[in-house]
């Protein structure tokens, strides 16, 4: 049983950067949380308070019930995979890997046998006499995966663990590791910065900006539900698409302006003053049209990428711009006219000062 | 068959530039490595030369050393000239003190400065800056001010004249370089691998001992190999503080005015003899370790 609880952690750097923010998190036994949030936001570190290695100037961390914030790394029953890497360069991959189990005294063969295991799960089999300076760069990463897993620790913390893989190893890879800590039974938690990653691996993914976690949630949430302007934008390949508008009132009916069209907006929208509103709405959420349509916005087409499986389409809608996809049939040329047609329940509406969603339902 | 060799001449002029171009490029850069060489080959001959001429003389008949122009190929061997010298009174004896003084020196220097090191390395403390400005100035201070009320303490304390007093003070003179030195060897081992080494089980002392000294050794040995050599030179200090127990830059020092030229080649040749030993052994088990680990 290994709940990881998060109460109030800050982390201040050289009296003033607050690297960490009064992070509230828990993890649930065995739960695969993923922290996602761009370079700089404060993903090492807080990783790093719940390793031990970082000392939070406020807030407790709980590890299974038991508090061990002021416990050292030792005494936690974790292990990390370090950005870095931090792979011995003075041992053996064997000795690399065997590193943690040798200070637990695990008999010889018990070493032996679990090395070999951790080895063959990362392909890294036929390299155990090596040293790491005879290794690649993804090779490394993939000793310092088996060192930790090796450990089978009850919280394991992985530092962008797959940032050095080629694309192909990585996808392979990500799907072992995916099994794998589904088999070890341990609470994972994930840092990365690539979101698919994230959409992939995550039982629940934590969305930090700023030392801050904007949202937590599944996946699917994340994805359709954006808390704020910034996870929709971060979340996502392409991003969210956002358009201003003006909220209006006609015959009872609430109505957001975009330029001198109008899209139906949900009446909750009414109990705002009128004034502007942010209209958020995925790429493949917009059907496109070729011919007008009732109720569709009239748009231009700017610029026709054929992706394989379909076709982005930039747009402007007056002086706005919007990403669509299309299938690859449509018949996209640059400068023509096109209509769109969003689903209605796909619209997501934000502050446009703020940023935070709406609550339009 | 034919029309392959006809079309070569023909190859398109840019082939022909860049094929010309690329042997320019290589042609610079054997001259590059060529001047290389004749540097590294002169550096070497600067310090190589000297040493072979004393070592050469050394081992000659005595009256060879007059001999003028130089024979640069040994004539007759003689261990003539060495025996007469190690055989004068209290040179091996001083021999054996000077390794003592520097094998103390190294071990008290490493045992209070490595510490020092790695604290300056790891640890942000208060006034951390000004610990290194003064750690360093304290090689401000004049020796010969610093010699006599030390000796007089020596005195007092009973070991003046001994391999002691001289080790403390050579201690005292190589301790800001190896506070500095440690300090700069352990910054170089990141901090990553001690932190992974806690996360696997290791107290900051097992982290220490199985991570950061195997990958500091090489520059702990190149360390050494500087107190070594600085102890090993130092003479002033060593003259002041002992009477009897030379060591052997002093007993050379006081002995040298007074003694034919032979003699001093003799003793040259003995006070290089064993620094260099102690350099290559170091050595090699340096590059042992560098050549592993570093890439
Ligand atoms: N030891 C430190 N001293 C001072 N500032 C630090 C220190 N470590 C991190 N920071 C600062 O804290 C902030 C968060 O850093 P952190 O390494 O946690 O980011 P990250 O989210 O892991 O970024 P990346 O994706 O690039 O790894 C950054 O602004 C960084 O400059
Ligand atoms: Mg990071």
């Amino acid at each position: 049983m290994a709940e990881i609880r998060l109460q109030g952690i800050t982390k201040i750097f050289d009296k003033k950067v607050r690297a960490v923010d009064e992070v509230d998190l828990t993890i649930a036994d065995q739960e695969f949380m993923v922290l996602l949030g761009p370079s700089g936001c404060g993903k090492t570190t807080l990783m790093r308070m719940i390793a031990g290695l970082e000392y939070p100037e406020y807030g407790r961390v709980s590890i299974g019930n038991r508090d061990v914030t002021d416990l050292p790394p030792r005494r936690r029953d974790i292990s990390m995979v370090f950005q870095s890497y931090a792979v011995f360069p003075h041992l053996t991959v064997f000795d690399n890997v065997a590193f943690g189990l040798r200070m637990k005294n695990v008999t010889k063969a018990e070493i032996k046998r679990r090395v070999e295991g951790a080895a063959e799960l990362v392909q890294l089999g036929p390299y155990l006499e090596r040293y790491p300076a005879q290794l690649s760069g993804g090779q490394r990463q993939r000793v310092a995966v088996a060192r930790a897993i090796v450990m089978e620790p009850a919280v394991l913390l992985m530092d962008e663990p797959l940032s050095n893989l080629d694309a192909l190893l990585r996808l392979n890879f990500r799907a072992e590791l995916k099994r794998l800590v589904g088999e070890l039974k341990t609470t994972t938690i994930y840092v990365t910065h690539d979101q698919v990653e994230a959409m992939s691996l995550g039982d629940r993914i934590a969305v930090m900006r700023e030392g801050r976690i904007v949202q937590c949630g599944t996946p699917m949430e994340i994805y359709d539900r954006p808390a704020t302007q910034f996870v929709g934008s971060f979340i996502g390949s392409p991003p969210m698409n956002f358009l201003r508008g003006r909220i209006e009132r006609s015959n009872g009916h609430v109505q957001v302006g975009l330029g001198d069209q109008t899209l139906t907006a949900p009446s909750t929208l009414a109990g705002r003053s009128a004034g502007e509103v942010l209209v958020g709405i995925r790429a493949e959420n917009i059907e496109a049209e070729a011919a007008p349509a009732a109720g569709a916005i009239a748009a231009r087409t700017e610029v026709v990428e054929p992706l394989g499986s379909h076709l982005l389409v930039t747009a402007a809608v007056g002086d706005q711009r919007l990403k669509i996809q299309a299938r690859t049939d449509f018949p996209a040329q640059p400068d023509a006219p096109l209509w769109l047609r969003p689903e209605p329940d796909k619209l997501r509406w934000f502050d446009p000062e703020s940023g935070q969603e709406l609550d339009a339902r | 068959m034919t029309s392959i060799a006809r079309d070569l001449p023909a190859a398109p002029r840019a082939d022909r530039e860049a094929v010309a171009a690329r042997q320019a490029r290589a042609r610079r850069r054997l001259l590059g490595r060529g001047l290389l060489y004749a540097a590294a080959v002169l550096l070497a001959l600067w310090v190589l030369f000297p040493i072979y001429l004393i070592t050469i003389t050394a081992f000659s008949p005595r009256d060879a050393v007059y001999d003028y122009p130089k024979q640069l190929i040994p004539g007759t061997f003689s261990a003539e000239t060495m025996r007469f010298f190690v055989d004068a009174e209290g040179v091996l004896g001083a021999l054996w003190n000077s390794v003592l003084v520097a094998v103390v020196t190294l071990i008290f220097s490493t045992l209070i400065g490595a510490p020092a090191g790695y604290a300056l390395a790891r640890f942000a403390f208060r006034g951390r800056d000004a610990f290194r400005l003064i750690v360093l100035s304290t090689r401000a201070f004049p020796i010969v001010i610093l010699s006599i009320p030390l000796a007089v303490s020596f005195i007092e304390w009973g070991i003046y004249d001994t391999v002691w007093s001289v080790a403390l003070m050579h201690t005292a003179l190589a301790l800001p370089f190896t506070v500095l030195i440690t300090s700069s060897i352990f910054i170089s081992v990141p901090r990553d691998l001690e932190e992974a080494a806690l996360t696997l089980g290791c107290t900051p002392a097992t982290a220490f001992v199985k991570v950061v000294l195997p990958l500091a050794l090489p520059g702990l040995a190149a360390a050494s190999i500087f107190t070594f050599v600085l102890s090993w030179n130092e003479v002033f200090a060593a003259v002041i503080l002992t009477l009897r127990e030379r060591t052997l830059p002093a007993l050379v020092l006081a002995a040298l005015n007074q003694s034919p030229v032979p003699f001093r080649l003799a003793a040259g040749w003995f006070m290089l003899a064993p620094s260099l030993i102690f350099i290559f052994v170091i050595r090699r088990y340096l590059l042992g370790l560098w050549g592993r680990v570093s890439r």
